[in-house]
């Protein structure tokens, strides 16, 4: 049970199209709370990374990771491009020479990803971040693995664990970001970035869930 | 949206093209990623000093790139903080071998790209300082927050350094003056129109005909309170009394009072401001010893102005006297 080479390039093509297809969706939930352009920003980006994807060298899951990660960094801006971009760069690191995944590979990588936001964005849990999401998913995937879960299962509850997360940014009140400048006015809108990342975390679960 | 431009997705290419033409005298404009050098860096044994943000500010932070000021600029997208890959490339253009301050000013975006691109400078063996201007008193500073924004100060902070370092002070000294200029300044805006960022080619904000925003933010961000428009007098009064009673500011401190437009002020009522500040100020016993007023850190055509004190000492005032030779301020030589 493991994640093949080119099931990871589906999981960033796929992501790729989902955050094209809700651009306009996430700059509007930006747009309540924020400056408005997580979706446009995002778009630019993921398109900017697939553009280097042919450039990797063969079968590598962490130049690959690590180049959606410098494309992000270079490409986006905002706050968006450098979190993104340390997300994906950390999981590049920590699958670094890997030809495919496996739970436990993928369970670290997530581990390291999330530190990496953490360590660049000091979000804790409950700061209206997609922290929120990507907590919650870590945790998840990471004790339904050791559970000895199937993998596809594994990622489908860590998909849950992001989406229940997302929407809990619903009441909460901002306290990273331009959005913490509304205090009790940014209550009532669901965080763009909690929401990008369950989609990131929901598309891994199915484009894998056969793995 | 009324604006002269080709296509507003070319603005921040084309504005730059145009610097670049203007002040090739002055700077060199690289383009991809975008940044502006001063045309004689990098200088050897001398602290550099890199800024940059959003479009949108001008002539900041381009426009204070030159002798005496910044060594370079990271220009981004309108009211986008720009990339690290930007900052490095800029850093490492101006690294004289003596150290880079960063001079970033606190919004999330710019914080986040300026630590990466420090981490990656540090990576190449150049020494980074950074240095994060955060002194709106409009915003709340609380652990809950992402702090006060970075505005007017940061002019002031950018000429005041700038000068430190073609004296040829030290990294940790230029970057500690930084510091002192950052706790000693205070800032508070106001807009009497919103903005209108080209690629959305909409108001940022609704403001009636009768109406003022106080406390506004350089990307039309609200204020503390929205009211009916007044009179100049009440306006400076609404203005300087947080900024004075927030340092605060007292009786006998000399004062550097910077009245800026906020791009769609004109100077002649800059200078009714100014008027009605220096008898503010009068009555509260601070003495004004240096000025600067027009139209330094924008938001595009926002009418309205924003006021900024900075407590002087003498080495501050010596170093603001210092000559500058930039495309936006020159004296001095």
């Amino acid at each position: 049970m493991t994640i093949a080479y080119d099931d990871v390039l589906r999981w960033i093509r796929d992501f790729a199209a989902e955050i094209s297809d809700n651009k306009q969706y996430l700059s509007k939930l930006d747009a309540a709370i924020g400056d408005g352009d997580h979706g446009v920003n995002m778009d630019r980006g993921m398109q900017a990374a697939l553009g280097k994807l042919d450039a990797v060298p063969e079968k590598d899951v962490g130049a690959a990771l690590k180049a959606v990660g410098m494309a992000l960094i270079s490409k986006v801006g905002g706050a968006a491009g450098p979190l993104y971009g340390t997300l994906f760069l950390q999981l590049g690191s920590a699958t670094a020479g890997k030809t495919e995944l496996s739970a436990q590979d993928w369970s670290s990588a997530l581990e390291s990803a999330v530190k990496g936001v953490q360590a660049r964005g000091k979000a804790e849990p409950g700061d209206k971040t997609m922290i929120d999401a990507l907590i919650p998913a870590r945790d998840a995937f990471r004790e339904a693995a050791e559970g000895g879960v199937s993998l596809g299962d594994a990622l489908e509850r860590s998909s849950v664990a992001a989406k229940e997360g997302m929407e809990a940014t619903v009441p909460l009140v901002a306290r990273k970001g331009r959005a913490s400048y509304l205090g009790e006015r940014s209550a009532g809108h669901q965080d763009p970035g909690a929401t990008s990342s369950h989609m990131l975390l929901r598309i891994a679960a199915e484009v894998w869930k056969d793995s | 949206m009324k604006k002269l431009i080709n296509r507003p997705e070319d603005v921040v290419l084309e504005s730059l093209q145009g610097a670049a033409h203007a002040h090739s005298d002055l700077v060199r404009v690289n383009f991809d990623p975008h940044y502006m050098v001063r045309a004689d860096a990098p200088i050897s044994g001398k602290v550099a000093l890199v800024s940059g943000g959003g479009s949108g500010h001008e002539p900041m932070h381009g426009g204070f790139v030159g002798m005496g000021m910044l060594d370079a600029a990271c220009p981004g997208e309108v009211f986008t903080s720009p990339t690290p890959d930007q900052m490095l490339e800029a850093t490492k253009a101006v690294d004289g071998g003596a150290g880079v301050v960063h001079i970033v000013k606190n919004y999330t975006g710019d914080i986040l790209n300026f630590e990466m691109a420090a981490d990656l400078a540090k990576e190449e063996s150049i020494q980074v300082e950074a240095v994060v201007i955060d002194d709106d008193v409009a915003v709340k500073d609380s652990l809950y927050t992402a702090g006060r924004r970075g505005v007017g100060t940061t002019v002031l902070a950018e000429k005041i350094c700038g000068a430190a370092a073609e004296q040829g002070r030290s990294l940790k000294d230029v970057a500690d003056i930084c510091r002192t200029v950052n706790s000693s300044g205070r800032t508070m805006g106001m807009a009497l129109t919103s903005c209108i960022v080209p690629s959305a080619g909409e108001p940022t904000f609704q403001l009636g005909d009768d109406e003022m925003e106080i406390g506004i933010g350089i990307h039309g961000e609200p204020g503390r309170e929205r009211s009916a428009l007044a009179p100049s007098k009440e306006v400076v009064e609404r203005l300087a009394e947080p900024i004075v009673s927030d340092l605060p500011f007292e009786r006998g401190d000399e004062v550097l009072a910077f009245v800026n437009s906020m791009g769609g002020t004109p100077l002649i009522e800059l200078y009714v401001i100014y008027n009605d500040l220096v008898r503010y100020l009068e009555g509260k016993g601070l003495k004004i010893a240096r000025n600067l007023i027009g139209p330094y850190i924008t938001s595009l055509e926002m009418a309205g102005c924003s006021i900024t004190l900075l407590k002087l000492d003498d080495d501050l005032t010596s170093l603001w006297d210092a000559p500058v030779k930039t495309p936006g301020l020159r004296w001095g030589v």
